[in-house]
């Protein structure tokens, strides 16, 4: 069964299922030791706020549990901004008039060289969908220079298919992103206007057949602000969980991105208010304790730093969200950046709360 | 402490039968204490989490010398990663003990015993004391004396779950039939989880998130160490086994003696 088949169990009117829900549900949702995918959305519910520190306190637990007190840090690296795709929320839309930027080996090399340097072992390099511009070839030149500064490598790049992952893999790629944007087929049709990834289903498959391939890590998610909130949180989880169940000796994680303003000043038709995303994350831990939650700078400092120790497991730090940032400034930004604070900055907050920053989590062969 | 009571694992005596995984800790430096209030002689480290070049966060740089730092291949998803791992970290300068950890189900993170004892065969032969970390198997436990082991690993429940000697039945008939140490490693969550396996004659016993996700790690390891000692000494005291009834200490039949 694909993931699409399961999304078309669930024909849920997500605003009259709110209004049904008591909050008695709620409560027996939150203290089940086995919850389902409708304990889940109970968690989700607008309701559920009455018992927010309750879900706070559960998820702090189980993360300690299953985590320990630990945070795992990353770097995005972004080395090229072409994009043939038109997804009117992203900077790097085709219909942006930007100055593009593709690295050129050597300034591949130059960035890797600024990013080890804060002592990350972890990256996650990142391109548009342009495979013209960025082909195999060039990636696994990437990933070549990538392995001499970094223990783990992971990429966010165009959707592949399994063969190509498969090369990906081989040559020294341990994880992959890939985000849903969001899983309402209607919005998702409206707001990716042309490209290859307007394509709902080929994207709704990414995720596995990085699974598939080889691939130890696969990040999913969606993008808050898009469609409602409630509706991609629930699905995202659910596509977790299938995920987990399918492929069992993939680690699956998840990532709750909220829209902010990128260069092309797109305004987020749905909000997702500071209350109701910490209650998402705390929902997402409870009904799946062993699944990572990772959080970019997107966040403020102040959000991060409160989420050290209620469901989050990895941070980006010190990112820099255009291409080749960390050795060039003055660039245009895939997105806004909330949280400028440096490697050295977040690692101190880390330690300060009681948790062990961990800058390698996996060694190269 | 007993004494003239040693477990001999890789051609060292080791005092203490008590343990320590270092997944999950709070801070590295941590082990240093952990050490020292707990005795332990033997603590497994994942290579995964080695950072070399990093001396702060390096966990290698907090364990004293006279400590045993076995690597555990965590990560490895068949016996070639594990060989891998394995090689990789004696290269680096760890020493030859190796803990398998063949892991490839990300749910209850049970290990795979064939490909574990695939991996014992190799490394084993390589000159490794190998540790291998299996899910209680009387048959597992004959091939990996075959194929070289040191020591047998079974699990008392999932990693990481705190529940206990779920399979104690299984260890009991492993440590019965081997000649190799019985080790029983993950699963351990409270003291008398630890007395209870040394009881039934484990030659010792590895503990890590039960440490490291307790409030005072140090404390708990401590506590662990003397769950160890206790249940060891109730061991070699050859204490009277359970019966099912009643049997009165002044018994009635005495006088005829």
């Amino acid at each position: 069964m694909s993931f699409f088949e399961v999304i078309q169990k669930y024909n849920i009117d997500f605003k009259s299922y709110e209004d049904n829900l008591s909050l008695e549900d709620i409560k027996k949702s939150l203290y089940k030791e086995k919850k389902n995918e409708f304990d889940y959305l109970n968690l989700l519910s607008l309701k559920a706020q009455n018992f927010l520190e309750e879900m706070a306190r559960e998820a702090q637990k189980i993360t300690f549990q299953y985590f320990g007190k630990t945070i795992q840090l990353y770097a995005p690296l972004y080395i090229s901004d072409y994009c043939t795709n038109s997804c009117t929320y992203c900077g790097f839309s085709a219909l942006n008039k930007i100055k593009r930027q593709k690295l050129t080996l050597e300034e591949i090399e130059e960035n890797a060289k600024e990013i080890a340097k804060t002592g990350i072992k972890h990256v996650l390099f990142l391109t548009g969908e342009a495979p013209a511009i960025t082909p195999m070839e060039y990636l696994l030149d990437t990933v070549k220079i990538l392995k001499k500064y970094f223990s783990s490598i992971s990429i966010e790049i165009f959707p592949m298919d399994v063969e190509d992952y498969k090369i990906l893999s081989e040559a020294g790629v341990d994880g992959l992103t890939i985000y849903q944007e969001t899983y309402d087929r209607e919005i998702y049709d409206k707001i990716h206007l042309a490209g290859k990834k307007k394509d709902y289903l080929y994207r709704l498959d990414t995720p596995e057949r990085g699974a598939i391939a080889g691939f130890r890590r696969v990040n999913i998610g969606a993008l808050y602000g898009l469609a409602d909130p409630v509706k991609d949180a629930f699905f995202s989880g659910l596509h977790a969980k299938y995920l987990q169940d399918k492929y069992i000796d993939t680690e699956i994680s998840i990532s709750f991105p909220r829209i902010n303003p990128a260069e092309g000043n797109f305004k987020p038709v749905f909000h997702l208010d500071d209350k109701r995303f910490v209650q998402f994350i705390c929902a997402l831990r409870l009904f799946l304790p062993r699944c990572g939650i990772t959080i970019s700078t997107r966040e403020n400092a102040r959000m991060r730093d409160n989420l050290i120790g209620l469901g989050i497991t990895r941070m980006s730090a010190g990112s820099k969200t255009s291409v080749g940032g960390y050795k060039y400034e003055n660039l245009p930004n895939q997105f806004e950046i909330s949280d400028n604070r440096s490697v050295y900055e977040i690692e101190r907050v880390i330690w300060q709360k009681g948790y062990e920053p961990v800058f390698k989590d996996w060694h190269q062969f | 402490m007993l004494e003239n009571d040693f477990l001999l694992l890789g051609g060292r005596k080791f005092k203490s039968r008590f343990f320590v995984g270092t997944g999950k800790l709070p801070s590295p430096a941590i082990i240093k204490d952990i050490i020292k209030e707990s005795g332990s002689e033997l603590v497994t480290v994942a290579l995964r989490r080695v950072n070399f070049e990093d001396r702060e966060h390096n966990i290698l740089e907090y364990i004293p010398e006279s400590v045993v730092v076995a690597i555990n291949t965590s990560g490895a998803r068949n016996a070639d990663e594990a060989i891998r791992i394995a090689r990789i970290a004696r290269e680096a300068g760890c020493s030859n003990f190796v803990k398998i950890e063949v892991i490839h189900d990300m749910k209850y993170l049970f290990p795979d015993n064939d490909e574990t004892v695939k991996a014992t065969y190799v490394l084993a032969k390589e000159g490794f004391v190998v540790l291998p970390y299996v899910l209680p198997d009387f048959i597992i436990a004959k091939k990996l004396e075959d194929a070289g082991a040191s020591a047998i690993m079974p699990l008392g429940s999932p990693i990481g779950s705190n529940q206990g000697l779920k399979t104690k039945e299984l260890i009991e008939i492993i440590i019965e039939n081997t000649t190799l140490p019985v080790i029983v490693d993950a699963g351990i969550g409270k003291p008398s989880h630890a007395a209870e396996a040394m009881e039934l004659g484990a030659a010792a016993v590895l503990v890590n998130t039960a440490i490291a996700t307790s409030e005072d790690p140090v404390m708990a390891a401590k506590a662990f160490a003397l769950g160890v000692e206790a249940g060891r000494m109730a061991y070699i005291a050859k204490m009277r086994e359970e019966q099912k009834l009643a049997s009165a200490s002044s018994p009635l039949t005495g006088f005829l003696r």
